[in-house]
């Protein structure tokens, strides 16, 4: 498991209007070209250095291809970015047909099994 | 030597300028005028101390650092800042801003903290968020004094512990007595009550635990550091809400207050996190 790599998909998509358009259009395609190029980029911003080892595995990739975002609150991805890259992705259009916080309140509905339970730990 | 006129303690709601500037009124929440009004007079409370330089303290969240490099404590020392970062724009509409810094300051504090055993790390090239510029909005928003930003991990764990949060508030406040010249400065920092994002708790009628945001804001108020490493932890902020961990920072500007009581005092619910305006007068109430 690399809760690491994870929020890091999250943190350079979401940071990235063309990168986060690309996540909503086609998940599967923009994870790939992702993990071609973005993923094993050393840090966050440079492209000459690579990391040579950092890879998803199969469980995390299928929640983040199928935008799972409770799948992905169990496998302890950090909850300030899965909240803030799917407000981004789902917000406008359940603003739109259901009124404010309409996206919000069903995530926080679909989490509700972990209630008066101990979340999945962030820590790296 | 310079003279510390006020610390301020505040909650950062991203959506405060959304929600009472931007929004048309008869769309507006209806907490919304009676938000602005807190805001406004709370305001009052930094104009009435005057002062020349703003100490900053905030948290970066994911905007700048990532966990590559995640600093647990870090300052910046520049002359200029840029606020206000690109999906901070998207989902909060909050504005853009280029603030001034304070390097003289910077470096001053940065030393002193060395001196008392916090290694922290600095920047040359920091940008804002809002964590930061929530409070400038509410509290300056002419955003016209110099600044010092301070960032805290209160974020991405392993965190720091309470006590080092107030620690490093007295160390903070040990500095600034000591520096030189007649300069007047103001500590705002920002940080949370109860709070859940991401999680089931998140977007409820109230904010996730009602009862530790009462017990927050009244050992606050009455400088109660004792009672605060008490009953503060890491897990007991976590049983209150995900995100609660962002108290610390408060416990951090109380530290640079020292154990006394608040000079002011407000709060307002709002639909999913009670919001909280503090400001103490180490040197004396101005107003």
């Amino acid at each position: 498991m690399s809760k690491y790599y994870v929020n890091k998909f999250l943190y350079q998509v979401d940071g990235d209007p063309q990168l986060l358009a690309a996540y909503k259009a086609d998940p599967a395609g923009l994870i790939e070209r992702w993990e071609r190029d973005y993923g094993r980029r050393l840090g966050t911003n440079n492209s000459v250095e690579k990391t040579s080892w950092l890879s998803f595995t199969d469980e995390e990739r299928a929640a983040l291809v199928g935008l799972d975002y409770p799948k992905l609150f169990e496998l302890g991805a950090h909850f300030f970015l899965t909240l803030t890259i799917f407000i981004a992705i789902y917000n406008d259009d359940y603003e739109a047909a259901q009124g404010p916080l309409a996206f919000q309140r069903e995530y926080a509905q679909k989490l509700s099994h972990w209630l008066d339970k101990d979340y999945p730990t962030v820590a790296l | 030597m310079a003279e510390l006129s006020a610390v301020l303690a505040t909650t950062h709601h991203p959506f405060y300028y959304k929600a009472t500037h931007l929004t048309p009124p008869e769309e507006q929440l209806p907490q919304a005028p009676e938000w602005k009004r807190k805001v406004e007079a709370y305001r009052e409370t930094l104009t009435a101390a005057n002062p020349d330089i703003l100490v900053m303290v905030g948290a970066d969240h994911f905007h700048q650092f990532f966990s590559d490099n995640y600093p647990t404590f870090l300052i910046g020392k520049q002359p200029k800042y840029d606020a206000t970062f690109y999906n901070e724009e998207r989902e909060f509409s909050i504005p853009k801003y280029l603030l001034d810094g304070d390097e003289d300051l910077s470096g001053y504090m940065f030393q002193g903290l060395l001196d008392r055993g916090f290694d922290f790390s600095i920047s040359h090239e920091l940008k804002i968020d809002h964590s930061i510029i929530c409070p400038i909005i509410t509290t300056r928003p002419d955003a016209d004094l110099p600044i010092v930003p301070i960032y805290t991990n209160i974020f991405a764990p392993p965190l720091p512990s309470p006590k080092r949060f107030w620690d490093l508030g007295r160390a903070i406040r040990s500095i600034i007595d000591e520096y030189p010249g007649d300069k007047k400065i103001a500590a705002i920092g920002s940080g949370h009550l109860s709070l859940e994002l991401g999680g089931p708790r998140q977007f409820g009628e109230t904010g996730p635990d009602p009862v530790f945001d009462r017990k927050a804001i009244d050992w606050l108020a009455s400088g109660d550091i004792d009672a605060i490493l008490a009953n503060v932890t890491h897990d007991s902020m976590a049983g209150a809400g995900n995100a609660t961990h962002g108290f610390m920072d408060l416990i951090l500007m109380m530290g640079i207050a020292g154990p006394i009581e608040a000079s002011y005092v407000d709060e307002l619910d709002l639909f999913h996190t009670r919001e909280m305006y503090m400001t103490w007068y180490p040197g004396g109430d101005p107003r």
